[in-house]
């Protein structure tokens, strides 16, 4: 049975299967606008919390780190609370939408993606800080140097957020309700396949899953080790 | 507190008969401990002043509040003739180990350059620290002679009217040392007053003009160079000078 369910599933890959490709490409567009969004938001938190002091520093960088491990499904809680008609943002009528699994998403990899910017621009700061008040160079220059300089940190940090983005399954589930052609996602499928006992479908998604997993770590390893042979890491 | 007489030179500042270095009772203290204890030194001495003492005198602690990187707890510290705050932009340091940036040779350059420096200008710089040909190699890949060359390079390269230096040969091979000490020469020819931390006696009686000597956050002597070697004052300088292990 597993053998048949193992071999149907990869004739669904095979076959380029519709509903397939359309679960992966909404998985896709979610976790990748996410991930923008988390970018813009949690680079500049790790960056400004890294090079700059302020009394309390200590605790934000705790509760930063503390954030990377919120439970999705937590996440997906307030988030739902948030969207819900009843709650303040109710009247957007955001909540079963991609919309909502997006603003799951970001509240749930910012902090990853801050947390890591943080700890790679506080190394990176504490080497350069006296070099460029040496060199009087103001924060206008600074600030891209230290991004530019970590570039290769960074995007580890930044595919560590995608790679938990597209994984995830508890707070999509709650806010994104798992709606058929909708909002269903890779994820909440392979939980529903999987309830279902149609496992063809949950193992196909599975594979695919893995498969951007295994992508997402060789261009880590990649982007890692093309900056560790210029020590540019 | 040693006051060495006006040399003749051709800067301006001896000229006028002004010190280049003017400190009055330093006082730093970290943490509770108090590192520097009220350091008095003017020098009037062109050239390379040489900071000296052993390990935990505070030589780099020092150096670095002369530069502001630290802020003394107390004192007042006047450089070129002007007060402290007024000649960060004419200063340029060189840390012991050299800080390059995650990138090639010529962008860490270019990165200090002042704005409408010509590439000429660097290009030359590179042949004088003899890195010409490794323009695009990653900075940090370089040897850590050649990486203490190219960080003196890029401190020049903001034509500095004091150059302070936290003894940026330390561990290099000769060939090294001798183009750091070439260059350090010549700009002091062209008037850049150097602030230098070094071990090497040898090198202290190349470069120094005159002598700081630190032992234990204090000021154990400030004599120019010949006397330093010949006669110093202090005994903490003497068994220095002897090899003897001062604690």
């Amino acid at each position: 049975m597993l053998g048949d369910a193992f071999t149907e599933a990869f004739t669904l890959i095979v076959s380029v299967n519709p509903e397939l490709l359309e679960i992966l490409w909404l998985s896709i567009q979610v976790s990748l606008t996410a991930l923008f969004f988390s970018i813009a938001l949690g680079l500049p938190i790790g960056t400004s919390l890294a090079i700059t002091e302020f009394p309390g520093k200590k605790a934000c960088v705790t509760i930063l780190n503390s954030l990377m491990g919120l439970p999705p499904v937590v996440v997906g809680l307030l988030v739902y609370l948030l969207l819900s008609r009843s709650g303040p943002l109710g009247v957007l009528g955001l909540l079963y939408t991609p919309t909502a699994m997006v603003i799951a998403q970001v509240v749930l990899i910012t902090p990853i993606i801050a947390a890591l910017a943080y700890q790679v621009m506080d190394d990176l700061h504490r080497e350069y800080r006296d070099l460029f008040q040496s060199l009087g160079i103001p924060l206008t220059k600074a600030v891209p140097t230290y991004l530019w300089d970590a570039r290769y940190s960074l995007v580890t940090s930044v595919l560590a957020g995608f790679g938990r983005a597209i994984s995830e399954v508890g707070a999509v589930i709650i806010v994104g309700g798992n709606i058929d052609h909708l909002t269903r996602v890779m994820t909440t499928a392979i939980a529903l396949e999987t309830s279902k006992g149609e496992l063809a479908i949950a193992l196909a998604l599975g594979i695919i899953l893995l498969t951007l997993a295994l992508i997402v770590n060789a261009a880590v390893t990649t982007v890692r080790a093309f900056g560790l042979r210029n020590a540019y890491v | 507190m040693f006051k060495s007489e006006p040399m003749s030179n051709t800067s301006a500042l001896s000229a006028t008969n002004a010190p280049y270095i003017e400190v009055n009772n330093l006082n730093l203290t970290i943490g509770g401990n108090q590192l520097l204890h009220d350091i008095s030194v003017t020098s009037f001495t062109p050239g390379v002043t040489m900071v000296m003492g052993p390990n935990g005198a505070g030589k780099s602690l020092f150096l670095r509040c002369l530069h502001g990187l630290l802020i003394p707890t107390s004192g007042s510290i006047r450089l070129l003739n002007k007060p402290h705050e007024a000649t960060t932009a004419s200063q340029s340091m060189v840390f012991q180990k050299a800080v390059l940036l995650r990138r090639n040779v010529i962008k860490n350059l270019e990165f200090a350059a002042p704005n409408g420096t010509p590439p000429t200008e660097i290009t030359e710089l590179l042949a004088k620290v003899h890195l010409n040909g490794k323009e695009l190699q990653p900075a940090r890949l370089l040897s850590g002679g050649e990486q203490q060359r190219l960080a003196l390079a890029r401190s020049l390269l903001t034509k500095p009217r004091l150059l302070l230096l936290d003894e940026p040969t330390a561990s290099l091979d000769p060939a090294s040392v001798l183009i750091i000490e070439r260059l350090i020469s010549e700009a002091t020819e062209q008037g850049v007053k150097c602030i230098f931390i070094s071990h090497d006696l040898g090198q202290a009686k190349r470069l120094g003009a005159d002598i700081i000597f630190l032992h234990q956050g204090r000021l154990a002597e400030h004599t120019d160079a010949e006397t330093f070697f010949t006669s110093p004052q202090s005994r903490e300088a003497k068994a220095y000078l002897n090899g003897e292990i001062v604690l």
